[in-house]
């Protein structure tokens, strides 16, 4: 809060001079204000088009059914299901960030939750899709569902991971919905009282009615508070349960007690490369530059790093309890994995998802916009091929050799891919230009403590150590938002 | 006796805004209510506002989620139709925890923010209740109720030396939306 009072050796959160809190409303609000520019409708069109695809591609799969795919006898799951685990592990990136980083206090989360949740929310919809549309019957999918029916009632199968997928999807779904929506009021309030005429209107529908009373604040924070504890294991169970669907089978591969773990530690390393790639050309484009800043990129690549290691280290635990086992199907499994038909499959996950991102120790790439931007990239084909690798290497060779094969996607499985980027990508642009991107109210209230021209004001007053305000002033050098004010200190 | 009906006092800042607070309760006014672009901590003591139940009903509301989902389960899996699986117990406990879990965090969230939308009177389409329009942007706004506070003047002397930048005497309680 204002009289909250924060070290000077840490890096600002909002750079820029003259930052006044109009100014922060009228900078965050430019893209929902105003027309959108080039660049918007650009990624606009090309997206809407892969989400017409999408449309085409799942009613054909809807119309002829899952033959269509190029699912066979020995591979039941593959895209489809690949792309349901990727897609729900990029989701957790919203929760952690708007959950568990709540919880510990971490201020720099304040500008980067919004865009971060709209993801998780757009990423468990296409996750969502995927799960309806390998059912087969998609009308049948409230089979799914514990309710009363004609056959006796047949209950659905509590002990079935399937089932509880089910459930935990739905929750993490609305719960984030909630929490993001609760959270959006007093911004969509901050726009209505700025609109006229029939955007009035319906922002003053979307904003319940806040009017940011005392009252309004205390128990909205008390709720967003309670939101993140019950949010912050809901996200680990959610992961948790998706690798249940694995790891409660039979298959070689696939039963090991380590995947709860390393499919969360997987989800949160896809989630914020997901972030980094959806936010670096949001700064850019939208010109967010002193709200995201370079400290915010690199705090979300050191998360990068660690859980990229802590999947890393994960691949070899399995590699090791596989021999170890000295089960021989199970060692036949992994050494299948590193050396059989799917040899590059396997290497282009280690490459992508081990190797790469440990470059990030190093400052000048972490700190580095086009280098965080490409490796977000590869974090993100490195984790599609993991999950392929998981699902296609296991089951393609079974036990019975006659029946073992490779699987190759049909155009359909293709096209849903592409698809669902599309849908994806529609619904985040779309957001960006009805919703601010960033919250206000919460940048707000970093300004009187953690904004580098209050930092700077302490230092100018002579209120902090010297020595530490040095320190200060040279961790701004990475700050693409602030370099010259660093070489006319060094004059000084 | 005039027609004004509110006093506003705009501040610019949450620490003068703090500051005034602390000059109006000294000068024996009472503060109908506080309106801001972001929440200012510390602020309920100050106004004697007491700590929100919102937590306990949360509780209540998670713990009503486990006995449905438990009570749920055992009625479908136990006692409406129980399947032998293998000979092993139908109430296979381990197993439901996960469904247990989720239903434990479905009704506590929506339950909560249900509440909370309720008692703070948020409802999609609900008139906004707004007494200034720059109060969800960039002014910090005390609201006194002119009628039980007598002598205006002394209100905005407190006020203008508290560093308010801007003082409004309304009419109206809300700006209209009309």
């Amino acid at each position: 809060m204002s009289s909250h009072h924060e070290s000077i050796l840490r890096e600002p959160l909002v750079t820029g001079e003259n930052i006044t809190y109009a100014r922060v409303t009228e900078d965050i609000l430019v893209p929902v204000e105003n027309k959108p520019n080039k660049a918007w409708w650009i990624g606009f069109i090309v997206s809407a088009i892969g989400a017409g695809l999408w449309i085409f591609a799942v009613s054909w799969t809807f119309w002829f059914g899952i033959g269509e795919w190029g699912l066979n006898k020995t591979v039941g799951w593959a895209w489809d299901i690949t792309g349901f685990v990727w897609w729900v592990g990029i989701g957790h990136a919203g929760t952690l960030i708007s959950a568990v980083l709540l919880l510990f206090r971490q201020n720099w989360r304040n500008s980067i939750n919004r865009s971060a949740e709209a993801m998780t929310i757009f990423a468990v919809i296409c996750a969502a899709t995927y799960i309806i549309s390998h059912m087969g019957r998609p009308w049948m999918f409230y089979w799914a569902l514990p309710l009363p029916n004609q056959f006796g009632s047949l209950w659905v199968n509590f002990n079935s991971p399937l089932v509880w997928d089910v459930f935990a999807i739905s929750t993490y779904f609305s719960v984030s919905l909630v929490f993001w929506y609760t959270g959006l009021l007093p911004d969509i309030a901050t726009i209505r009282d700025r609109a006229t005429g029939l955007r009035r209107r319906i922002y003053s529908i979307l904003s319940f009615g806040w009017n940011g009373s005392v009252k309004t604040w205390q128990r909205f924070e008390l709720v967003s508070l309670i939101l993140a504890g019950v949010s912050t294991p809901l996200v680990l169970s959610v992961h948790t349960i998706v690798s249940m669907d694995f790891a409660t089978s039979l298959v070689p591969g696939w039963h090991t007690t380590i995947f709860p773990p390393y499919f969360v530690a997987g989800a949160i390393f896809s989630g914020f490369a997901m972030v980094q790639t959806l936010l670096l050309v949001t700064r850019k484009v939208m010109n967010f530059e002193n709200y995201i800043t370079i400290f915010h990129i690199e705090s979300m690549n050191k998360i990068i790093i660690l859980t990229g290691s802590i999947v890393g280290v994960a691949y070899l635990t399995e590699l090791f309890i596989a021999w170890y086992s000295g089960a021989e199907y199970e060692q036949y499994a992994f050494l299948n994995r590193v050396s059989g038909p799917y040899w590059w499959a396997y290497w282009t996950m280690m490459t992508c998802n081990v190797f790469t991102p440990q470059i990030f120790w190093i400052k000048k790439i972490r700190t580095s916009v086009a280098w965080s931007w490409i490796l977000s990239i590869v974090v993100n084909i490195g984790m599609w091929f993991e999950r392929f690798v998981i699902i296609v290497t296991s089951l393609h060779r079974d036990y019975l050799p006659s029946s073992w094969v490779m699987f190759y996607p049909s155009w359909v499985d293709v096209c849903v891919f592409i698809g669902s980027i599309g849908v994806f990508f529609t619904l985040f642009l779309l957001f960006l230009r009805v919703l601010p991107a960033i919250a206000m109210a919460e940048v707000k209230l970093l300004l009187k403590s953690s904004s580098d021209q209050a930092k700077q004001k302490l230092i100018r007053e002579g209120k902090v150590d010297a020595g530490e305000a040095a320190c200060y002033q040279e961790s701004l050098e990475k700050f693409d938002s602030i370099s010259p004010r660093v070489a006319e200190y060094e004059k000084v | 006796m005039s027609n004004i009906k509110y006093i506003l006092g705009h501040f610019e800042d949450p620490d003068d805004l703090m500051h005034g607070i602390g000059k109006l309760q000294e000068g024996n006014v009472t503060i109908y209510d506080v309106f801001t672009p972001m929440p200012i901590h510390g602020i309920e003591d100050k106004l004697g506002i007491k700590r929100s139940r919102l937590g306990g009903a949360a509780f209540c509301f998670g713990l009503t989620g486990t006995f449905t989902a438990v009570l749920m389960i055992w009625y479908m899996l136990v006692y409406d139709w129980p399947m032998n699986i293998g000979g092993k117990p139908h109430f296979a406990f381990p197993d439901f925890v996960p469904i247990i879990f989720e239903l434990t965090v479905l009704f506590c969230s929506f339950g909560m923010v249900g509440t909370y939308f309720f008692v703070n009177h948020l409802a999609p389409g609900r008139a906004p209740r707004v007494m200034d329009l720059r109060a969800t942007n960039d002014r910090f706004v005390v609201a006194i109720d002119a009628r039980e506070n007598p002598y205006h003047d002394k209100i905005d002397n407190i006020l203008k030396e508290a560093g308010a930048v801007e003082i409004k005497h309304n009419e109206r309680k809300y700006v209209s939306y009309e």
